[in-house]
């Protein structure tokens, strides 16, 4: 063994110049530093998408409302979903990834250093170039400055007939060029985690959360590029007068959805299966007991990343299909509600029989089993094909996929940021502050989301910046208005949390949870090359093992 | 602290890794493909919509096509010759091949160029004509790059070869471009059988 | 930690079993209401729940709906009871120590929660496809009516059959069906997709361009059903209402063949028929033997309508002048333009469009 190691908890470039210090953050090609950074920014971009969101909801409280007016509205429903699709699940969820895999995995680095690099700078630049268009798009007759298309830009509205100006132009190079910055980090991981792994680490010792960024990286090689080939045909229309999505000359609008939707439905799964890895982590943690059925929630895995590469058409139940397509895809969709359904089972499975500890990240865990199930059923609903025909585009979508992506990615993030803080900083976050922003945010998100099923249940259209009086409407809308204020306080306690516990958080150590992957194995923060020697391991929880010697997992293994 | 080194050094079976630039390369191919696969779909999607304007059975005329396709296929076989003679360290033999698929890839290229102008002043079939012209020139065009990319590639390694920094141990890293241009010309073959075969 | 969930679930469900029942006895009242416009109501106040329907589709999908609400209503019940259980029963106590045991699975467990609920889905998928069947028809039911709907930005044009054979019966986003006979909608779009939306009559069906859609609905009680767009298509996308008024096969009748007659003609209005050749409202707006305008709805027979601006407003001669005014008071962006006419100008022409019956 090597001499011992202090990795102070305060990194040596405090004492360096500022502009040393940024510019060792701008060059770095360290995967750790890059997640930050990624985590950094997409929760800036959360608080934008936030706060546009919040402008919505200001606007829908009462109806016909009168805050902003309806070609800022569609704006801002816009860029709420872009950013928060584009902008904040996938750079958090990726940059999470990023900092996270070569720790799990026992590995120096990634892959292809220099091109994480190159993918963090690419997804900014697209941000960039997407929030832009509020300054540079000011196209011809007065139209809209940012795109006003919605996040599925369904064409022909995006022909520059419909889309006058170049508001559609950014919206499409912004997120081809931070697509590209995705593309790159998904083989960067799916590279790592098969090339990387430390000796000893077999497929079947990955930890989970490694498994199911095997499967998101697959979806994000297969699935973007669509979206790509895509917008360069949209934008081959628009800037070459092409006619891929041209109607008036014979194009199709019915092909860009299907192409949107390949990309789109998969998205949701790139979406929601990195959460699903920190739960796969968190819940048994918290729980004191290994994940219940290892083997079972790899198969679950892989095959919601297959099925889901056959559920797109569930976006277009009411384009019309014939009833044979309709039936397929209705059955394709039930079918992915299995392996779903089976992970759930999974986690409440390690849970019971368990000694579970309650610290912020299992009450988002907790919570997240809860929430999901209810967006999983009503996903369930809208499978049903004739009661989508119903309830499509309708604010029971609107409540269903945020019960899913705000319950399941959203609490996956801050159970994540929560769970991991203290081994990316050194210092934990506060439980009383986090207590509080958890419950505020639970409170919040139901009071938000609830009522909008009911809202869509009595008619109401997504995507309408005002609504009719006397349709039953108003008092479900101000709920939903409300439970934003208090979302709103949630976060900014969150905030306030890290702030303060940069400074004065409580210093962690280098395994406060007791954990058992190997990130626990190495310094809080770790040092830039992540093991001082090149770990080995003999099964999933390598620190069990060590915690555990009379009773190893390897004993376990291939036991069921 | 819990000592990494407790986990180290216990004997274990070796656990076979694949190769760090291939999976990487593969991974990036199955990308492309995937972009490919959208043009490819909307070719199909629009086989005979166009209700106006040329057909693809009216303009479009095998002979040349087939020379070129000919050229680029025959480009792959030398790519392998090229990487086969670097591996045996016959250097100057590998840089002939390299320059023949370069070459060939050029010609390839030229051959396209050729027909799109031959398409455009003697058929007046332009990207916006119809929706024909514009997955044809897309399609083909989007493989076009990829070619001129793998030209890059291909030239590059033949630049650096003759200033004298390739060597054999470099084989490796000129075999991953070899994939590459195997890839341009394996979709070349779907985009050929799509707009010429299915398409015509 | 769970109840409070649960407490709010429940109040939801309450809320909206009240909602329900009160919208139940709205929509009688809408049935009942006079034609004659209370000026103080709001024209576009009703009901569109779809557990409240009125046609044979709209039916059929509330069967199913009830169906996967209950099914999905008891995994709910059991899934979270089982959740709140293992918070109570295995919270860390604080005289427990060392780890509990490690379970690492259980072949028949797992193997029972995979099955069970492909057993629900393959239920679920049966009904469905059932369903599907009986709502989705590959042609029109015998003896429909049938519609051409042309959805524009941001109005609805409605064609049918007129009285005489060949003829063409045109109107705008009001439609007007016979009760207890099936009704096929074509659903075509003149520039972006829209959707067809009237929650007590059937499901969505998009409205998209180059692609004909069918819709098809038999509505079993008189009265007025609402809805609107539900397809974002632009700027104003939420006002694109829909409204559709069925009545008695007597009335429906009468109403065909008087929207059949020409437009009237009264020279006592020539003033403003003038103002509206003279400037360009004929480029837009159809009325029969005086201007064939195409961009915006066909006034022939406009005063036989409840509102204007597809919806946004009840048709009355105050609304009317404000409208032609400046429409983009009224709704914002729309696609009529203010024609800044002078106050007389303004009067000759509401006058003139009064009398068009």
């Amino acid at each position: 063994m090597t001499t011992a190691h202090h990795h102070p908890i305060v990194p040596a470039e405090v004492s360096q110049t500022l502009g040393a210090r940024l510019h060792g953050w701008a060059v770095t090609v360290d995967h750790k530093r890059l997640g930050i950074l990624y985590v950094c920014f997409g929760l800036v971009f959360f608080v934008i998408g936030g706060i546009e969101a919040a402008m919505m909801r200001a606007q829908l409280a009462q109806a016909a409302g009168k805050i902003v007016d309806p070609a800022t509205f569609n704006q801002l429903f816009t860029m709420h979903g872009t950013t928060m699709v584009f902008l904040v699940g996938m750079p958090v969820l990726l940059g999470m990834a990023n900092y996270l895999i070569p720790l799990m995995v026992g590995a120096r680095d990634m892959a292809f250093p220099r091109l994480n690099a190159f993918g963090l700078w690419l997804f900014l630049f697209g941000a960039a170039l997407l929030y832009y268009s509020y300054i540079g798009a000011q196209g011809l007759y007065g139209t809209s400055a940012a795109p006003d298309v919605g996040w599925f830009a369904y064409a022909p509205l995006t022909n520059k007939t419909f889309s006058p100006g170049n508001s559609t132009d950014y919206w499409i190079l912004g997120i081809m060029v931070s697509g590209f910055g995705s593309i790159t980090t998904a083989i960067n991981l799916l590279v790592t985690i098969l090339v990387m792994r430390c000796p000893g680490m077999t497929l079947m010792r990955l930890p989970l959360m490694a498994w199911m960024m095997i499967v998101v990286s697959v979806l994000v090689i297969i699935a973007i590029p669509v979206l790509t080939g895509a917008q360069i045909m949209l934008l081959l229309d628009r800037s070459l007068g092409m006619h891929f999505f041209d109607t008036q000359n014979g194009g199709s609008s019915v092909l860009w959805q299907h192409l949107f939707w390949f990309f789109g439905h998969p998205e949701v799964y790139i979406l929601v299966l990195p959460a699903f890895g920190f739960f796969s982590e968190i819940i048994p943690v918290f729980s004191r007991k290994v994940i219940f059925g290892y083997p079972l929630m790899v198969a679950a895995t892989v095959s919601i990343g297959f099925i889901s590469l056959s559920v797109w058409a569930h976006h277009m139940f009411a384009i019309g299909m014939s009833p044979a397509l309709n039936s397929f895809f209705a059955a394709s969709t039930l079918l992915i509600a299995v392996p779903t359904g089976i992970k759930i089972f999974n986690w409440m499975g390690t849970m019971v029989g368990g000694r579970i500890i309650f610290a912020t990240p299992m009450l988002f865990a907790t919570a997240f089993l809860g929430i999901f199930t209810f967006g999983g059923l009503t996903g369930v609903m809208l499978a049903l094909v004739p009661v989508t025909w119903q309830l499509s585009d309708s604010y029971f979508v609107v409540g269903h996929f945020h019960y899913v992506l705000f319950g399941g990615t959203v609490f996956g993030i801050f159970s994540a940021f929560f769970y991991w803080f203290p081994k990316a900083t050194g210092r934990m976050l506060c439980e009383r502050l986090g207590t509080w922003f958890f419950w505020l945010l639970f409170a919040g998100f139901n009071l938000t989301f609830f009522p909008m099923h009911i809202s869509g249940i009595l008619g109401m259209p997504r995507r309408i910046y005002m609504y009719q009086p006397d349709r039953g409407l108003e008092l479900w809308n101000m709920l939903s208005s409300l439970g934003v204020v208090l979302q709103g306080v949630a976060v900014a306690l969150f905030i306030w949390n890290v702030i303060r516990s940069l400074r004065k958080g409580k210093i962690a150590g280098n395994d406060p949870w007791d954990a058992w992957t190997l990130e626990w194995a190495t310094t809080s923060p770790p040092p830039e090359w992540n093991f001082d020697q090149v770990p080995t391991v003999g099964s999933a929880r390598p620190l069990w093992d060590i915690k555990n010697p009379t009773d190893p997992d390897s004993n376990h293994e291939g036991s069921i | 602290m819990t000592s990494v080194s407790t986990l180290a050094g216990t004997a274990l079976p070796e656990l076979w890794r694949p190769s760090r630039g291939k999976t990487g390369m593969v991974c990036l191919i199955a990308a492309e493909s995937c972009i490919f696969l959208t043009f490819v779909v909307a070719y199909l999607f629009y086989i005979g919509k166009s209700a106006t304007g040329p057909q693809p059975a009216q303009v479009l005329e095998l002979g040349l096509v087939i020379v070129n396709s000919i050229a680029l296929i025959s480009s792959s076989f030398t790519a392998i010759a090229a990487v086969r003679m670097l591996e045996r360290g016959e250097q100057k033999k590998c840089w002939m091949w390299l320059a023949i698929t370069i070459a060939l890839g050029a010609f390839f290229v030229g051959g396209t160029i050729w027909e799109w102008s031959g398409l455009m002043s003697d058929h007046a079939l332009y990207p916006t004509t119809n929706l024909f012209g514009t997955t044809f020139y897309s399609l083909v065009g989007l493989h076009l790059f990829h070619v001129i990319v793998g030209l890059v590639l291909l030239s590059t390694v033949l630049v650096l070869g003759l200033l004298g920094c390739v060597k054999s141990r470099h084989t490796n890293a000129f075999d991953l471009v070899s994939w590459y241009w195997h890839f341009v010309d394996a979709i070349w073959v779907v985009v050929f059988l799509t707009v010429y075969v299915i398409g015509r | 930690m769970r109840f409070s969930w649960f407490l709010f679930i429940l109040a939801g469900c309450w809320c909206f079993a009240t909602t329900s029942a009160s919208a139940v006895g709205e929509g009688t009242a809408v049935v009942c209401a006079p034609t004659v416009q209370d000026a103080t109501a709001n024209i576009n106040a009703g009901d569109l729940n779809m557990f409240n329907p009125v046609s044979v589709p709209a039916y059929e999908i509330r069967e199913l709906a009830w169906l996967v609400f209950a099914v999905s209503a008891a995994i709910f019940v059991v899934v979270e009871g089982v959740l709140i259980w293992s918070i109570v029963r295995f919270r860390k106590r604080a005289h427990e120590t060392g780890e509990p045991v490690q379970v690492f699975g259980s072949n028949p467990v797992e193997l029972a929660w995979t099955i069970i609920p492909c057993i629900i889905v393959f239920v679920l998928g049966l009904a469905t496809l059932r369903t599907i069947r009986e709502v989705q028809l590959e042609s029109p039911p015998a003896g429909a009516l049938e519609v051409d709907v042309i959805g524009h930005q941001w109005w609805w044009e409605y064609r049918m059959p007129g009285t005489v054979a060949d003829s063409t019966l045109v109107t705008a986003n009001e439609l007007i069906v016979p009760v207890g006979r099936p009704v096929w909608l074509n659903l075509q779009s003149a520039d972006v997709i829209h959707s067809w939306w009237v929650p007590r009559l059937a499901g969505k069906t998009d409205v998209i361009p180059n692609h004909v859609n069918h819709l098809w609905f038999q509505a079993e009680t008189v009265g007025t059903y609402l809805g609107q767009c539900a397809e974002y298509c632009g700027n104003q996308h939420a006002n694109m209402l829909l409204r559709v008024r069925v009545v008695t096969t007597e009335e429906f009748d009468a109403w065909r063949t008087a929207q059949m007659q020409p437009a009237v003609v009264d020279e006592s209005v020539a003033e403003g028929r003038a103002c509206f050749l003279q400037f360009a409202c004929m480029n837009c707006h159809t009325i029969d033997g005086i201007s064939s305008g195409s961009f915006g709805p066909n006034l022939t027979h406009l005063m036989s309508r409840e509102t204007i601006g597809a919806g946004v407003v009840p048709l009355n001669p105050t609304t009317l002048r404000a409208w032609i005014d400046d429409p983009q008071n009224l709704k914002v962006g729309c696609n009529m333009p203010s024609l800044k006419l002078d106050a007389a100008q303004l009067d000759s022409v509401v006058a003139y469009l009064l009398t068009l019956k």
